[in-house]
């Protein structure tokens, strides 16, 4: 899978769980702040993206992550 | 009822657990029991044969529910055992064994459901605990941890998931006419029944009734709390 293709489905993932606009899921945009996302709603879009990827995210390796850059790094570098 | 709900109620085989999947088919609801044997379940309860003590036997049951019904709407933890003993004389397999359990399986039973239930934004988890979590009586060190254990954890999770529509409560049965208390033996049994103020025991079908309002749309707004249902013996607590 391209990168670009990647990213459209983890968009899709998270407009699905977070309930924002497509266009606010922009790798610079940061979970809390700008897409008002709680503990709960990373662990939802976590969960969702295991199984859209059908891979596994162990709890350490979200620590830090904070955008939706980082957390698209985190699931691209497993597929 | 608009639609049939999917409900599950664990130990549902006697006592409690079957008054309490009986009250759900009833009222129409799609009610699923798991425990070891169908026992006393009442007819209209579908039985999932499931050893609670088994992680792997509880998962596999849960996801094929899922599966099947596409949805887990009330969750009903109820199965729990005794191993009745003074502390002195109580071994560490006793003492294990009940918190596994009547607390460890509860927690995996409940986490399975919010699975699911935090993507329907919607669920109910009722958690059976005990008054003899607050009473603390003679001979149950073992079963008093971790019927207390259950309310911590249930209010734990109830404060994690009320935002998606989720509630979870706890009802604390008293004495009530089933194998369990026959189980206390006639002189504590005689004892204690002496403290209800209701003057009585309670039946299972009571504290089903109980178990159904929590579980129920219009108990929507009540996460976090313990009902008691005790004729009044643990007033106070």
């Amino acid at each position: 899978m391209s990168d670009d293709a990647a990213f459209e489905k983890f968009k899709t993932c998270a407009v699905e769980v977070l309930q924002v606009s497509p266009e606010a899921v922009v790798k610079e945009a940061r979970f809390a702040d700008d897409l008002d996302a709680d503990s709960l709603d990373l662990v939802e879009l976590v969960m969702a993206l295991e199984e859209t990827f059908d891979i596994t995210v162990e709890e350490d390796e979200l620590e830090g992550v904070e955008t939706i850059g980082q957390a698209f790094d985190l699931v691209n570098a497993k597929l | 009822m608009t639609e049939q709900r999917t409900v599950i109620v664990t130990g549902a085989s006697r006592g409690i657990g079957a008054a309490c999947a009986e009250a759900f088919v009833l009222q129409g609801d799609r009610v699923f029991g798991l425990s070891r044997t169908p026992g006393d379940a009442a007819s209209g309860v579908e039985h999932r044969s499931v050893d609670l003590s088994s992680p792997e036997d509880l998962l596999a049951a849960m996801d094929a529910i899922e599966q099947e019904t596409g949805s887990i709407d009330v969750v009903v933890a109820n199965a729990g055992i005794t191993r009745d003993q003074l502390s002195v004389r109580m071994s560490d397999e006793d003492f294990a064994e009940v918190i596994d359990v009547n607390l460890t399986s509860t927690f995996r039973v409940v986490r399975r459901s919010l699975k699911r239930m935090i993507r329907q934004r919607s669920g109910r988890i009722v958690v059976v605990s005990s008054i003899g979590a607050l009473m603390g009586l003679p001979g149950q060190a073992n079963y008093a941890a971790s019927k207390a254990g259950v309310i911590g954890m249930a209010r734990a999770v109830a404060r994690e998931v009320a935002s998606r529509g989720i509630t979870v409560n706890v009802v604390a049965p008293g004495l009530i006419e089933t194998d369990m208390t026959t189980a206390l033996g006639e002189d504590r049994l005689a004892l204690l029944a002496d403290q209800v103020p209701a003057g009585r025991l309670g039946t299972p079908e009571e504290v089903a009734a109980a178990v159904v309002f929590l579980a129920s749309p219009t108990a929507s707004y009540i996460t976090g709390a313990i009902l008691a249902i005790d004729g009044g013996l643990g007033m106070g607590l």
